[in-house]
């Protein structure tokens, strides 16, 4: 048993001392020698900016979205995979906002990538194209866990994907600039559709002002904002506290006599709650995709809005 | 109150005048308010579609696409714009131990000298901490940890910079920092599962190896995460020991991987190596008659460290449910001189060990804000060869640390997190670490933990 350690422990002292070194010099080698990138290698932290990487790139791009929609994007970990990815990545589209704050920043540090660290032009985020809603003017915990620069949930309005589409096409020119042309091109080609689809949603999500909801966290401000509807209440009393039984009951004798219209629930968030007060005020569950994947139907950015807006249409009747 | 009585008195009127002439008016009345109706809907509705273009206009922010983006949200004091990062831990517990602390040792083993055992009874604060971190320049980053011990001591715990900038997955981080060795070793203590190190954490490392030097780490350009590091340095933490040499005290290597299975598990595994040399490490100890000597041991340290930890979040989402089971095992052999009695006696002869311990834990988050975990601990005293013990100069019992042990400990814990900035912990545990000869006389220790985060978000490792 001892000596066989004893021969273990040699034969890994000497991978270590001789046999490390020699890999990492060829494999450094390599790196430096390594083919130039058929594909611009994107990192994006949700799947809602990987769609619009991919729709923006298209062939010159190689997207990997770091959460799927069933994941709260407030808390997931710096996990190896990612690390990984971060690594090879030559941009990072991000939300920003505090969104990613708890494992974004040690991810791009552990990434020991320089381009893609904030402030180089590898680093993007959707969130600093935009004005945000909902900035506090002042912060404390005893808020729960608010943002403090404004709600990063960006997205479910398309007016601002078309904002954050026209800054993230001048960045994939900017890194990968030798494609240049071709990512202009991209993007009006894409600013041509998106408009046009524009035009349906905003005639559809029209049908939806003042439509009472209710929602689960404040995912669905800039929906509501851009469509009209009302929230009525949040399901989480505070951002990122979930609710207690006492809160939910309170909630029942709120709504009780003018129940909204619909209840709105993600696709990440656990349908319990939601269910439970369903059940108690008489008002339907409309599940959202909330983004790219959540549903069968969202499978890109125009099957996101087309599915949200038929499954709030479908939940107003 | 003259108005009231002519309303009054106009209501009465109304009353009486007849009924024909009371219909004509309530029709011109109606007509009145219906035209009034249709001209403020009107408005309303101008005002409203003046509020979507204004809207509309507002999605935009100003200079979006320029660096300068975020300046609206940036702090408006000019002198405090730059200001760190900056947290703070608020940490302490009680404890209810069966056996007096100050009798705590880890039976067959050499003592480390570091924070082992279950701390003092009744109530204890902990050590609170102060983080401070920023960008210095866009070229390298920096850190610093303080602890403020109970006993109104100041501990640096890391202090150190980090590059930003390097070519080719490289990362450079100089200071002191904890080691990255093994998995568990570069958590601070307020990001462990339990109140306390794992024994075999407290044994080798004596609770947690910080060096005084430099650390390279390099990152593969794979899709499968791969890290390779090397660390050097003053190697002044046990198991090594200061050396008065201007040249550097041995060395840390470690290697990881890591990858998902699915969306559901994610993982990472490791193996790292430490070479330090002791000078004169000493231990206070008894000899064979009771009375207290100094011993010391001088020679080289060599210690493996395999590591893994699995993740598991049914879709990787982590609110509602989610699973961690993690372990690492260590072995240590230590060859060199053993001195005893340094102050008397002052034998000297040959000293040779090989050592392990291995740790193996789970926790659990059964809904939010609940976890419940488990830790098994075990150590073995393995094989020791004490050149004054085999050349009959002393009997073993002049060493009564060093005799042949086994310890173990089984530990549970349930700890409930009311938001991502507090956590209220329980954990009983069986430790038979001193007294691991088969009495049954397992120390018993309960504690209650508290801990809060104040300030800035922290970003914990994976």
């Amino acid at each position: 048993m001892n000596t066989s350690f004893r021969t273990l422990a040699r034969a890994l002292a000497w991978a270590f001392t001789r046999a490390l070194p020699r890999m990492l010099t060829i494999l450094v080698l390599l790196a430096g020698s390594w083919p130039a990138h058929a594909a611009l290698k994107v990192l994006a932290t949700t799947p809602e900016w990987a769609s619009l990487a991919r729709e923006l790139g298209g062939e010159k791009v190689d997207v990997y979205a770091a959460t799927t929609a069933f994941q709260d994007p407030h808390r997931v970990e710096a996990k190896p995979s990612l690390i990984a990815r971060a690594r090879n990545a030559g941009l990072v589209v991000a939300t920003g906002a505090q969104l990613e704050v708890g494992w974004l920043p040690i991810l791009l540090q552990e990434s020991g990538n320089a381009r893609v660290q904030p402030g180089q032009p590898g680093y993007f985020e959707a969130t600093q194209q935009v004005r945000l809603l909902e900035v506090p003017t002042s912060v404390d915990r005893s808020m729960g866990d608010v943002h403090p620069l404004g709600n990063p949930h960006i997205h479910l309005d398309p007016h601002y994907i078309a904002t954050v589409a026209v800054a993230l096409s001048s960045r994939l020119a900017q890194v990968d600039s030798g494609n240049a042309d071709y990512y202009a091109q991209r993007g009006t080609g894409f600013q041509a559709r998106w408009r046009e689809a524009m035009q349906r949603w905003d005639a559809q999500a029209a049908a939806l002002k003042g439509v009472s909801v209710v929602v689960m966290h404040r995912d669905e401000r800039y929906l509501s904002h851009w469509t009209g509807m009302r929230e009525l209440a949040s399901i989480e009393p505070k951002p990122g506290i979930p609710p207690s039984a006492g809160y939910l009951a309170s909630l029942v004798k709120q709504l009780g006599d003018s129940p909204p219209k619909m209840i709105l629930r993600n696709a990440y968030n656990d349908p319990k709650a939601a269910s439970w007060l369903s059940e108690r005020i008489g008002a339907p569950v409309v599940l959202l995709p909330y983004t790219v994947g959540g549903t069968p139907e969202a499978r890109d950015l125009f099957g996101l809005f087309d599915d949200t807006l038929a499954r709030l249409q479908a939940g107003a009747k | 109150m003259s108005s009231r009585v002519c309303v009054a008195a106009a209501l009465l009127l109304t009353l009486v005048v007849p009924a024909a002439a009371q219909a004509d008016e309530i029709e011109s009345l109606r007509t009145e308010i219906e035209s009034l109706k249709a001209d403020y809907a009107a408005r309303l509705q101008a005002l409203e579609a003046r509020i979507d273009e204004l809207e509309v206009q507002n999605r935009t922010a100003p200079g979006a696409e320029s660096m300068g983006a975020a300046s609206a949200s940036v702090a408006r004091n000019a002198l405090t714009a730059f200001n760190p990062a900056m947290s703070v831990i608020l940490g302490g517990h009680y404890a209810n131990v069966s056996q007096d602390p100050e009798s705590y040792a880890i039976s067959g083993f050499i003592p480390s000298g570091g924070e082992i055992g279950p701390g003092e009874r009744s109530f204890n604060l902990g050590e609170s901490e102060l983080t401070l971190s920023a960008s210095i320049d866009p070229y390298f980053a920096g850190a610093f940890t303080a602890a403020v011990t109970p006993e109104n001591e100041i501990e640096i715990e890391e202090a150190f910079f980090r590059t930003s900038a390097l070519p080719a997955g490289f990362t450079v981080k100089g200071g002191r920092f904890f080691s990255a060795l093994g998995y568990l070793n570069e958590m601070h203590a307020h990001a462990w599962d339990f109140t306390d190190q794992p024994l075999a954490y407290q044994a080798f490392f004596g609770g947690q190896l910080a060096q005084d030097g430099v650390q390279v780490k390099w990152i593969a350009p794979t899709d499968l995460y791969l890290e390779v590091g090397a660390e050097s340095g003053n190697g002044q933490e046990f198991p090594g020991t200061r050396r008065a040499a201007n040249g550097l005290n041995g060395a840390a290597l470690f290697t990881h991987v890591g990858d998902d299975i699915g969306d559901s598990i994610s993982w990472r595994a490791g193996v790292s190596y430490l070479d330090l040399h002791a000078a004169e490490r000493t231990w206070e100890d008894f000899d064979d008659a009771g009375s207290p000597v100094l011993n010391a041991f001088t020679g080289t340290s060599r210690t493996w460290v395999g590591d893994f930890v699995l993740k598991w979040a049914p879709q990787g989402n982590s609110t509602q449910r989610h699973l961690e089971l993690q372990g690492e095992y260590l072995r240590r052999e230590e060859e060199g001189d053993l001195a005893f009695d340094l102050e008397g006696l002052a034998l000297s002869d040959s000293f040779r060990s090989r050592q392990s311990g291995w740790y193996l834990q789970s926790v659990y988050q059964f809904r939010p804000r609940w976890r419940a975990g488990v830790r098994y601990d075990a150590l073995d005293s393995g094989d020791v060869r004490i050149g004054l013990i085999d050349d009959a100069s002393l009997p073993p019992e002049a060493f009564p640390a060093l005799l042949e042990a086994s310890p173990t400990r089984t530990t549970v814990m349930l700890d409930w997190n009311p938001s991502e900035f507090s956590r209220l912990r329980a954990q009983y545990a069986w430790d038979d670490a001193r007294d691991a000869r088969g009495d049954g006389n397992a120390d018993r220790q309960f504690q209650l933990q508290y801990l809060y985060s104040l300030g800035a978000h922290g970003a914990h490792k994976y």
